[in-house]
């Protein structure tokens, strides 16, 4: 197994607090995730860690007798230790409102601090549960619901323990997680992992099944909305994600390990002490050890070895352990810290030693345009609903976070294609395929291409003389219509002379581009072409007399020129009542040329009335 | 005038007329250097059609051809003769490759008059033939798609090989021609493109990258649908070529089992076929047959510098056709071609309906269905595109045309004009059944207009043309 295989592991800065042992009692808050460890007591001193603490909490409190557990509130404003199992002291005088009742018999109870929700466990065999939601100082009663207990021997009493239950907040809904033991009676080939949606509004319903395929004792984590379950017996751990496809029943959705199951990786213990002694090699952790206790939603603890650690999941190593790259697309991109990795499978896919089929390609591509565009159309209806000023009247509007999975065209042009052209070794007929497919793939969702993607398919296929396919392209208008791309084609004039039709043909069509039209006529010599167009679309009044006589003199016409000259005259007649040129126009020598030419009295008199 | 009378059909002497059409009275190649000496004649010949000739009268008229290219070259070095036009018949001569002389000699079509004595008069059309030359163009670029150059024969098997090769060639070939049906697409040889929005188009380019790289074998391909072009892998001459054999010859000669549909006897030959509609226009009939013969025709292409021989297969879904052009060196299998069978099959066929579907799409979001008031062909130089609603079906045998013959000579005359300048151009004509024709050319575009309006003078048929340029072609550069 290569070190880059393991694809869950323990952060690199755990919080760190003494050992638990028998005068250093420890605790762990899920609300404030701080650890606690009181010595003596509270006698000889309490110290509080939490992962973003910088500076620890220590302070002093009587010792009043074992504590059986010690928080604080949220801000850390107000300390609460329980000594006994019906009194909680505030240090400090409070007073305490009750907000409201319920009559309940309770056997346990577990209370989500990401989602406010508490479960209260009801009933003989353990397994009713009664949640209630904290909002704004209320509390609400949710529909109370029952989890299926598997069928045990007789002899058993079932109950469903309170160490088989976690709650979670998995993809911005919160799930009730129930860990199933695999049981003898029934036909399950291991335990399962059951998933509760449990909504804001409406009953609780079972939505999927993690199969686990294996026995004996399992610990849950959520992390990057991925369902770790670690195996004590195996000390390995896999991971599932309900996004991906799984097998549907008509109700439930089952699901498998995303991956072979894989052991964290292994973690080493710094050495603390001085510096004269750090020849002393690192101490390897001992991981899945019995003492290890498992928080949600990510947290891992070592009483015995005072750590704190984060799991978490890395997925460089993911890329090679997933072979199909669509589920590992579908996979990804769910993943916050995504992006890289995404661009760094799109790379691979196209080398030569890894180089993927056609067909996977489009896949990967389509999945990366499908983010894309969700996202592009989140960004669009919030600016019209902006701009319909509707903002202020609604709160729920929010612009659209853009998410590591939206990949836009600048970066697959800048950390993929613009390097996967340049490649010598490429067969160009793979690089154009690969190209094209990514701009079908924009095309089919809507995506205007960027003109960047299309020079880069012009420039391939110019590098390879493959004009008559450019022609194609342009010819059904793949390669959309612009000012350079019509820039470049007129410069490709030499090498394929086509190019100089579809050029003006493309400045044509832009409309916008008629000076640029009547600059490569006059540049061909065209000079009464280039005169005739910008008659048809009436800007002959505005066109300097000077350029056209220029070129018209050029072509060593002279009847082209008696025609252009002429033309003006009557320009001028037109428009200032004289066929006379005036000096700003700094056409004195073509005069001089035409009365040269075809003598004084060619030149037009001004008509008198 | 006889043009019209001809084309009247209805007139008092109409059943005393008799009409023949154009025929073709000898074809023949010959290298003026394989022969030089006297007595050595008859090696200069390389081909002479019709066979039966006497040898002494082949002679004499390759001499004949050889001395009228000699005496005008002094006229004209760089553009010898191209044709000798007779009261009875006209000859055109063409040097496809250097000292390679191709003369084709065709008797002007005939018209039997009945004098007033009751003789039979003939009345020769000379002014008739003038597209006809074209035809052997075309005939001899269809020889290089098959054979080859004339060089490369001889390079290798020497004129033996050669003359074996153009006896199979022209012999079938010259079978086929039919010059009456000869018109103004036939001069242009153009290519007709299927118009497609681009997402379909860009299908098209997926299905067929992913064809190349499943078939690795595969080294160009062409992708053509209702006849028209979509996409072409080779360059541009020899598509031109290709399309010409594929839409005049290989097509027609298939048009029988696509019409008998999915249940006719010719399907139920194919059994286990029934997932796709996918079939061999060329190379094995039958897939299930283990004896059945994968053999498809070769073809020659870059003959300008790589010079490549290539298997040609073609394979069809519906309307939409593939070619497959794999190295010559390679001997497509049976195994190969049930592989390619059912990988091309099942996904040509969900193209097909696609391209069909979309196709009918765009007609109806284009709008108005009703005839338009007038009829026109185009032809693009640059990229071979040629646009005509003025065919309504155009196979080897028969030009179905919807306007008159006399309209159609017009078309001709103006084109011949055109040739002859290179500057931009354009021609209004009356002509006599009270329609108009106008030629126009811009930048290696050439638009040809018949306009049914009797009673429009010059100016308002000059406006009508611009407004046809205006919804027909504005999404190119073409000057009024």
């Amino acid at each position: 197994m290569g070190e880059e295989d393991y694809y869950l592991e323990l952060c690199e800065r755990p919080v760190q607090f003494e050992k638990a042992n028998p005068v250093n009692c420890v605790f762990f808050d899920e609300a404030n995730k701080q650890v606690f460890a009181v010595r003596s007591g509270g006698a000889t001193g309490v110290v509080v860690k939490g992962p973003d603490d910088r500076n620890p909490i220590s302070f002093r409190m009587d010792d009043k007798g074992e504590v059986k557990c010690i928080k604080f509130s949220l801000e850390n404003k107000i300390l609460a230790v329980q000594r006994t199992s019906k009194t909680v002291v505030l240090p400090e005088k409070r007073s305490l409102k009750l907000l409201k009742s319920h009559n309940l018999n309770v056997n346990w109870y577990m209370y989500c601090p990401e989602s406010t929700v508490i479960l209260l466990s009801t009933t003989v065999l353990e397994n009713v549960l009664q949640p209630f939601h904290f909002r704004a100082g209320t509390m609400s009663k949710l529909p109370k619901f029952e989890i299926e207990l598997p069928a045990a021997p007789k002899s058993t009493k079932p109950s469903l323990s309170e160490r088989d239950i976690a709650m979670a907040t998995i993809y911005g809904q919160l799930y009730v997680l129930f860990l199933r033991h695999h049981s003898r009676t029934s036909n399950s080939t291991g335990a399962e992992v059951v998933l509760y949606h449990l909504p804001r509004e409406g009953a609780c319903k079972k939505m999927h099944i993690l199969k686990l395929n294996r026995t004996g004792k399992f610990a849950l984590n959520v992390v990057d909305n991925l369902v770790v379950v670690h195996h004590q017996d195996t000390e390995t751990s896999v991971i599932f994600d309900i996004k991906l496809r799984g097998e549907f029943d008509g109700s439930v959705t089952f699901h498998h390990p995303v991956l072979p199951a894989r052991s964290i990786q292994p973690y080493q213990i710094p050495i603390a002490g001085p510096a004269a002694v750090t020849s002393q090699s690192p101490v390897p952790c001992k991981l899945y050890s019995s003492s290890w206790i498992v928080f949600q939603p990510d947290i891992i603890i070592s009483a015995s070895q005072g750590y704190l650690w984060n799991l978490q999941v890395k997925l460089e190593p993911i890329v090679n352990l997933l072979p199909d790259k669509g589920r590992l697309m579908d996979f990804l991109l769910q993943r916050k810290e995504c992006k890289m990795v995404i661009l760094s499978v799109c790379s691979q896919m196209l080398s030569e030693s890894d180089r993927a089929s056609l067909p996977v390609i489009a896949t990967v591509f389509d999945k990366l345009n499908h983010e894309y565009k969700k996202y592009l159309d989140a960004e669009q209806s919030y600016a019209m609903a902006v701009e319909a000023g509707q903002s202020r009247s609604s709160p729920l509007l929010k612009r659209p976070v853009r998410t590591q999975a939206v990949l836009d065209q600048s970066d697959v042009y800048t950390h993929v294609l613009s390097a996967f052209v340049e490649k010598k070794e490429m067969p160009h007929k793979f690089v154009i395929a690969v190209l094209m497919e990514y701009i079908r793939s924009l095309n089919q969702f809507q995506i205007a291409v960027q003109h960047y993607l299309h020079e880069l398919v012009i420039k391939t296929l110019v590098q390879h003389n493959l004009f008559y396919m450019l022609h194609q392209f342009l010819q059904y208008h793949v390669l959309s219509d612009s000012k350079p791309l019509a820039c470049l084609l007129l410069s490709l004039e030499s090498f394929y002379p086509p190019a100089h039709q579809l050029s003006l043909d493309m400045l044509k069509r832009l409309s916008t581009a008629n000076d640029e039209i009547v600059e490569v006529l006059l540049s061909k010599h065209q000079v009464l072409a280039a005169l005739r167009f910008i008659r048809g679309i009436g800007g002959h009044d505005n066109i300097s007399a000077r350029k056209f006589l220029d070129a018209a003199k050029q072509t060593e016409d002279n009847m082209l020129f008696y025609t252009i000259f002429r033309f003006f005259e009557q320009r001028n007649q037109r428009l200032r009542g004289s066929p006379n040129f005036t000096p700003g126009e700094h056409c004195e020598e073509h005069v001089a040329f035409f009365k040269q030419i075809f003598g004084d009295q060619a030149v037009m008199r001004p008509t008198t009335f | 005038m006889a043009a019209a009378a001809a084309g009247a059909g209805s007139g008092p002497w109409a059943a005393q007329e008799k009409q023949f059409p154009p025929a073709l009275l000898s074809f023949f190649i010959y290298n003026p250097r394989f022969g030089p000496r006297e007595g050595e004649e008859e090696n200069k010949i390389l081909f002479y059609h019709p066979n039966e000739v006497e040898k002494n009268e082949k002679i004499r008229n390759v001499g004949l051809c050889e001395a009228i290219v000699q005496f005008t070259r002094t006229f004209s070095p760089s553009k010898p003769a191209k044709s000798l036009h007779t009261q009875k018949n006209r000859q055109f001569f063409n040097e496809p490759e250097e000292n390679f002389w191709m003369v084709m000699v065709v008797r002007n079509p005939i018209i039997e008059k009945q004098s007033k004595d009751g003789k039979p008069v003939l009345e020769y059309q000379e002014e008739e033939l003038l597209v006809m030359c074209h035809c052997l163009f075309v005939y001899f670029f269809k020889c290089i798609l098959f054979n080859g150059t004339f060089l490369k024969a001889m390079e290798d098997g020497g004129v033996k090989l050669l003359k074996e090769r153009l006896e199979k060639f022209f012999h079938r070939y010259l079978q086929t021609l039919h010059l009456q049906s000869c018109d103004l697409l036939d001069i242009f040889g153009g290519i007709s493109f299927f118009p497609l929005d681009k997402m379909t188009y860009l299908k098209i380019q997926s299905f067929i990258n992913r064809m190349e790289e499943s078939l690795n074998i595969v080294k160009y391909t062409a992708f053509l649908y209702n006849d028209q072009l979509i996409w072409s892998g080779l360059e541009q001459d020899d598509m031109r070529i290709l399309y010409k054999y594929l839409t005049t010859s290989l097509f027609p000669r298939h048009i029988e089992p696509e019409l008998a549909g999915r249940d006719s006897p010719i399907r139920a030959e194919m059994p286990g076929n029934l997932q796709h509609y996918g079939r061999f226009l060329t190379g094995p009939l039958n897939l299930n047959d283990p004896d059945a013969k994968c053999r498809f025709p070769k073809i020659f292409v870059n003959t300008d510098d790589t010079y490549e021989e290539l298997h040609l297969i073609v394979y069809k879904a519906m309307s939409a056709a593939v070619c497959f052009m794999i190295d010559a060196s390679i001997h497509p299998t049976l195994d190969f071609c049930r592989r390619l069978d059912s990988i091309v099959g099942p996904q040509l066929t969900v193209l097909a309906s696609d391209i069909c579907e979309q196709f009918n799409i765009n007609k109806r979001m284009s709008g108005s269905e009703k005839e338009p008031q007038f009829k026109f062909i185009y032809f693009n130089h640059m990229n071979l595109a040629e646009k005509s609603t003025v065919h309504m079906r155009k196979t080897p045998s028969v030009s179905l045309t919807s306007v008159h013959p006399d309209l159609m000579k017009i078309l001709g005359d103006i084109n011949s004009d055109f040739t002859r300048v290179d500057e931009d151009e354009e021609i209004i004509v009356k002509a006599m059944s009270d329609y108009w024709v106008v030629g126009k050319k811009s930048d290696r575009r050439e638009l040809y207009v018949i306009l049914n309006q009797k009673n429009a003078n010059l100016i308002e048929v000059n406006e009508e043309v611009k407004k046809l340029c205006a919804t027909q072609f504005n999404n190119i550069f073409f000057l009024d």
